[in-house]
């Protein structure tokens, strides 16, 4: 493709779009599926022909609007109306009322604003807005155009000062500074270079990367292409879990759409470079997502971590020069080359900017996909954003990070959520997922279901990880069995540091902190099970132990 | 894992418990202070092959930094100051044993290593004179079908030496790990019973490099194997297949 055409067809599809008065975005993500969200979409479009509004009213097959606690969703353009469960029987009346006397439903409509004040969407820009199997539709809300910005008009050194400058740190979960890892893979002498992104999200109740692959695929191939470019890389990868069929089928017709317009192939927009994006399927191991481990996955040797150094920005693929980000991480590469760095790095705080995607579940009333700016507090994000936990119930605890992630109590709620701060309160960022717990949860119990979760995942290359972490299980699962003394807790507290601190991969060295999170904020319940053989949650001591427990 | 450096390459000055030495770059911390007569605990580091990492015995702490490393696959690096033995080393290096001992059940009474098993060597001198978590008693079915070897996957401690024997000295690569966490294993081929395994050779390098007493020479005490057997068994198979 021309420079020209792309923008002559961003024009035309924009005109497009504008021809319609009103768009139907129907959410037909993983999260809406279930409900019925196809059937949905096609109601709409029957609707729409039986009531002769098919000129002015485009309905559109979209990824998710974020809203998962209201599924199916739908959204209506102009203004934003956005219409809550709504099922096949409710349709017409939508599309009568809205779409052609222009009166909104109001009884239909989901009134929670609050949810939506707090959050910044960049990542999740065109998320529920553009039908992610319309490469077009990408193409007319400004798609490509970074792509085209960073080959036609920016040096790769360019490209990655402008990355630096925006402070965009790492979405995996380390927090490495994305503009310097790029740049010492530029600088990194070996050839071919390889650029793979991160979509192995195997953590239980995360699904922000999922939601973002099945709702922007091109934004992550977008991004890909840059930092391709900004490295000197002519390959990538997409390494995503088998397990998320949508997102991979979302995934391939994107790389195939994008290959046809020529965004991936040789020599892009007429220039010398030239790159292409293979997708490849996790056979369904946790630590695969460690970057290390995806290295010999996509070699095709055994998902297992390796020491660094080397490092794989030296020595990744095949021993070739890699650059490894999360999907979330390159989503926002395309934002940052056409606002500009300035504008990114004043979002967020000092040393953290931008904005950070997460899947909020748990015990809250308005779950779903949000994404917020860096520095909003957990209270906020708990309160405001989830509307708190269901009436009657009061609030326990707050996990941030994923099954590694630590557990937070009440008067940490007004803790920023930015790297630094997390990780000094033993959470840590992780992937992207809020888990939130109220009284009805027993933390003895919830910290055996996550260490459980690691003993399955740990692919047992060293004695901490795989040894140790079965005998931590075995020590909780005890306590919720009333088995276990007082200084056992002390016991647990040895065997978690020599697991944290003498770990080979990040899998064991955050896997205890559940067990140490909930040893420091909630000690009184591990009490309470040891001497007293109660769970004040009520959880533990039926059939012999807690919910889980199950080996 | 470190690849062990060939050719030409930079000499650089490090310290190890304070006493200088000088070092190929990008050799390990544990071939270094091998080479400097200072003693590190290792287990499943077996020189002349790659660096594994996973017994995590071998730790070591460097200035500077608040973590730990494994020394068989850290490079040394100019100016890196090690320390080779604290009382947190120590602490680790007792944790990784008795995680090891309690992880299958090692009986040192009725096993062919008894005496000449490197993990029982580590468990006295690290001072291990109890277990502070619960035995497991792994039930894995013995492998006795080939006739000069047996393999007891309960003894065995997934330190992978004998795969990487097998793979990078003689070649075949015939044994690996199977399944993931607690529940790996080494296998033959396709978890075939030994026997069964047609890539391998029968060299018997396996049982020769195996810290304890998982693969074995039938009738023989370990001890005896790892001094001369083994040379005998290799000489005497190269021998046979020149002739043949």
């Amino acid at each position: 493709m021309k420079p020209d055409e792309l923008r002559n067809l961003a024009q035309r599809e924009a005109e497009l779009r504008k021809s319609y008065r009103y768009r139907i975005n129907v959410c037909c993500s993983s999260g809406c599926m279930p409900f019925g969200a196809l059937k949905v979409l096609s109601a709409f479009k029957d609707a729409v022909k039986e009531l002769g509004v098919e000129e002015e009213c485009y309905v559109a097959r979209t990824g998710c609007i974020g809203t998962c606690s209201i599924a199916p969703a739908v959204l209506v353009e102009p203004g934003d109306y956005l219409y809550q469960n709504v099922t096949t029987d409710k349709v017409k009346e939508i599309v009568k009322e809205h779409i052609v006397n222009g009166r909104p439903v109001k009884e239909m409509l989901y009134g929670n604003e609050a949810y939506f004040k707090k959050q910044l969407r960049i990542v999740l820009r065109n998320a529920g807005k553009i039908d992610p199997l319309r490469i077009e539709d990408y193409i007319a809300v400004g798609g490509y155009y970074a792509l085209l910005k960073a080959l036609t008009r920016m040096t790769p050194e360019g490209v990655i000062e402008e990355v630096a400058l925006s402070g965009l740190k790492g979405r995996g979960g380390a927090g490495f500074l994305t503009g310097l890892k790029w740049r010492y893979v530029a600088r990194a002498t070996g050839s071919p270079k390889y650029v793979i992104a991160n979509l192995d999200e195997g953590d239980p109740g995360v699904f922000a990367n999922r939601t973002l692959a099945e709702a922007d695929p091109h934004a992550i191939i977008e991004g890909m292409a840059i930092a391709a470019y900004a490295v000197g890389a002519s390959k990538g990868y997409i390494y995503v879990r088998s397990e998320y069929p949508l997102a991979v089928e979302t995934l391939k017709k994107a790389i195939e759409a994008a290959r046809s317009m020529g965004f991936l192939g040789e020599k892009i927009f007429e220039t010398v470079f030239s790159f292409d994006i293979e997708l490849r399927l996790g056979a369904g191991a946790f630590v695969a997502g460690e970057e290390t481990a995806i290295l010999a996955s996509i070699e095709g040797r055994r998902a297992m971590p390796r020491p660094r150094p080397p490092y794989p920005a030296h020595s990744g693929l095949w021993g070739k020069p890699t650059l490894i980000n999360n999907v979330e991480t390159f989503a926002n590469v395309p934002v940052i080359l056409l606002k500009g760095s300035e504008w990114f790095a004043s979002i967020g705080v000092k040393n953290c900017t931008g904005t950070k995607c997460f899947s909020l579940t748990g015990k809250v009333n308005n779950p779903g996909l949000i994404e917020v700016p860096m520095g909003i507090t957990l209270g906020e994000v708990v309160f405001e954003i989830g509307g708190g936990v269901p009436p009657g119930r009061k609030f326990k605890a707050v996990q941030v990070g994923g099954p590694s992630g630590g557990f937070l109590p009440e008067n940490l709620l007004n803790l920023p959520i930015d790297y630094e701060s997390l990780n000094k309160a033993g959470a840590i960022m992780g992937s992207g997922g809020i888990v939130v717990l109220d009284d009805t949860s027993c933390m003895v119990d919830t910290a055996k279901f996550f260490t459980e979760f690691c003993v399955d995942e740990s692919c047992g290359k060293c004695v901490p990880c795989r040894a140790g972490l079965y005998k931590l299980y075995k020590i909780l699962d005890g306590f919720t069995r009333g088995k276990g003394s007082l200084e056992d807790l002390n016991k647990v507290e040895e065997l978690c540091e020599f697991i944290k601190e003498a770990s080979l991969c990040g899998l064991g060295q955050t896997a205890p902190n559940p067990t140490l999170t909930t040893l420091k904020y909630f000690r009184d319940e591990y009490i309470a099970h040891i001497v007293e053989k109660k769970c004040p949650a009520g959880k533990c001591f039926k059939n012999g132990g807690g919910e889980s427990g199950v080996e | 894992m470190v690849e062990e450096n060939q050719g030409l390459s930079k000499m650089i000055e490090l310290t190890i418990d304070d006493k200088k030495v000088v070092a190929k770059e990008g050799d390990s911390i544990l071939k270094v202070a091998r080479e400097n007569k200072i003693y590190i605990p290792a287990l499943c580091y077996l020189e002349g092959v790659s660096s594994f990492g996973g017994c995590r015995v071998c730790v070591v702490e460097i200035k500077g930094s608040t973590r730990v490393f494994a020394s068989c696959v850290t490079p040394v690096s100019e100016g890196m100051e090690v320390i080779t033995d604290s009382e947190r080393l120590r602490r680790y290096r007792k944790w990784a044993i008795e995680l090891l001992l309690a992880e299958r059940p090692h009986v040192c009474s009725v096993c062919v290593a008894n005496g000449s098993c490197e993990l029982q060597q580590l468990a006295t001198e690290l001072g291990v004179d109890h277990l502070r978590v619960e035995r497991e008693w792994t039930n894995y079915e013995l492998d006795l079908t080939h006739e000069r070897f047996a393999y007891d996957p309960n003894r065995c401690i997934l330190c992978t030496r004998c795969i990487r024997v097998c793979d990078e000295i003689e070649g075949v690569h015939t044994i690996d790990l199977m399944f993931r966490g607690k529940n790996s294993k080494v296998i033959f081929d396709l978890d075939d019973k030994w026997s069964f395994a047609e890539s391998c050779t029968s060299c018997g390098k396996c049982s020769a490099v195996c810290p304890v007493g998982a693969l074995y020479v039938k009738g023989k005490p370990h001890s005896e194997v790892k001094k001369k057997e083994l040379v005998s068994f290799v000489i005497s198979r190269r021998i046979e297949k020149t002739i043949g």
